[in-house]
């Protein structure tokens, strides 16, 4: 045949169609700013019984609670379609990563299941959000030697 | 008997498509084609049949196909003296649950969405030999069993690329017979090459498969000494708009331009409604196109001579994970009108 694989991926790169890019980022933009200012909202709105730590606390709760609600209710996955990293980045799209494949692989038993496949998604975030914290916790002790 | 032509099979005497369905789901029905399915559902999960899930549910739909296909044929389970079947569950298991209730004999077949092309080809290898006069060939894939194997689970929130295709909820059986009987004679088969041309993208598998289709393409019309001219259509299963786009240029350079070239994954679905995006895909998408849209065609006299080429990418998500490309393979299946056979 009369193609190598340098110059087909260029035509691979020609007749692949870009992301809509403008479009994804308004819709990131606003669902995104939307859910934080939901979060927001919810903040001042525990403000008005409890103190800031405990109103925080409360509000990232009722975030990963409404995520794991509309997720379940398949809501969220239609949201996030056009949203994106809208949906993906506030703490609503970890809820979403963890309850998703809860969903999904309850047909494989309850431990062998959901048990095993739960952190699929969200489970590098976490191990190298546990790594993350500790070199940073070894750099501010080293800081704290000067 | 066959003989062969480079890579093509061709059939002196041509066995046939006697009998054929398609069964599809929700997404299928609200489609271009959903006139011509033999079954199509809502309840993608037959819930309604206690279906406990995904795998099976795509095991249920392929037993909606084969059980339409057996009745317009006029025979039971027990007549099919071979079956080829597969699928794009891990292990080809939809195809062997649905065969544990069939009990005829049975050789599974993986080619990914390559396979309604492959399971056909051997059909007509063996009906037309006469090793077997009455053997059955599907393939099927279903969207969520196929998310949740090699992609996300359903209810994670991602977007899809423009590039990306919808696999589709969908099954297609054919039953073949030996030369002389009614039906669409197979004229030749041709099994393709493994292609790789470096693409790692798994959201743009048309571009992965296309030089498979070119390669098998190209081989045929070595063989036979045809042009693309002398078919009413040139079907390939699952490129896309993307990788329909890079066939067209891809032939048009090596000198055999495509004037008549049809995806069946651009005709399942309306493109650009609904997260289709570039196109339908999965075994199922070239299978229920098949029996769906181009036997009947034939069928009707409206179209004389086809090619049909189901393209499949061979990747697993192992290998995809390890960083490999993905190798891209493509059958090509010779189809002609009814009067033609005789």
């Amino acid at each position: 045949m009369k193609l190598n694989p340098k110059q087909y991926d260029q035509m691979v790169k020609k007749a692949s169609p870009p992301s809509p890019v403008l479009k994804d980022c308004l819709w990131a933009f606003f669902v995104g700013g939307g859910i934080c200012l939901m979060g927001e909202a919810l903040r001042n709105f525990y403000l008005m019984w409890y103190d800031k730590e405990l109103a925080g606390t409360l509000t990232s709760i009722t975030l990963v609670f409404l995520s794991a609600v509309t997720t379940m209710l398949g809501w969220y996955q239609k949201l996030a379609a056009h949203a994106g990293a809208g949906t993906l980045v506030p703490i609503t799209g970890f809820a979403n990563s963890v309850v998703s494949p809860a969903i999904e692989f309850k047909a494989e038993g309850w431990v062998t299941g959901v048990g095993s496949k739960i952190f699929n998604i969200a489970g590098p975030v976490i191990a190298f959000g546990t790594l993350a914290s500790w070199v940073w916790g070894l750099l501010y002790w080293a800081m704290g030697k000067f | 008997m066959a003989f062969r032509r480079g890579d093509v099979l061709v059939f002196a005497k041509p066995p046939v498509i006697a009998a054929w369905a398609a069964a599809g789901g929700k997404k299928e029905k609200q489609g271009p084609l959903a006139g011509g399915f033999d079954f199509l559902t809502e309840d993608t999960a037959f819930t309604e049949e206690d279906c406990p899930n995904w795998e099976q549910a795509e095991s249920h739909l392929q037993q909606k196909a084969i059980d339409a296909c057996l009745r317009k044929a006029g025979i039971s389970h027990k007549e099919v003296e071979l079956t080829f079947a597969g699928d794009l569950q891990a292990q080809c298991t939809a195809s062997s649950y649905t065969m544990r209730g069939v009990q005829a004999p049975y050789a599974g077949v993986y080619g990914a969405c390559s396979t309604m092309a492959e399971t056909l080809a051997l059909a007509a290898a063996f009906t037309g030999s006469g090793l077997a006069r009455q053997v059955l060939a599907f393939t099927s894939s279903h969207f969520c069993a196929a998310e949740r194997q090699f992609r996300t689970p359903l209810e994670y929130g991602a977007k899809r690329t423009p590039t990306a295709q919808w696999t589709a909820t969908a099954a297609g059986a054919c039953l073949l017979r030996g030369p002389g009987s009614t039906g669409i004679p197979v004229l030749s088969v041709t099994f393709g090459r493994v292609q790789d041309y470096a693409v790692h993208d798994i959201n743009n598998m048309g571009a992965a498969m296309m030089p498979a289709a070119a390669s098998t393409l190209l081989q045929y019309f070595a063989g036979t000494g045809t042009r693309p001219e002398d078919f009413d259509a040139i079907l390939t299963g699952d490129l896309g708009q993307v990788g329909s786009d890079l066939l067209l240029q891809q032939m048009e350079r090596e000198g055999v331009p495509l004037p008549n070239h049809q995806d069946c994954g651009c005709l399942l679905y309306d493109l650009g409604s609904g997260n289709v995006q570039a196109g339908g895909s999965g075994a199922g998408c070239s299978a229920s196109v098949l029996c769906a849209h181009v036997l009947p065609k034939l069928l009707h006299g409206e179209w004389r001579r086809v090619l049909f080429l189901s393209t499949g990418a061979l990747m697993s998500q192992t290998t995809f994970l390890q960083g490999e490309s993905i190798p891209g393979i493509a059958h090509c299946v010779e189809l002609g009108c009814e009067e033609g056979a005789k």
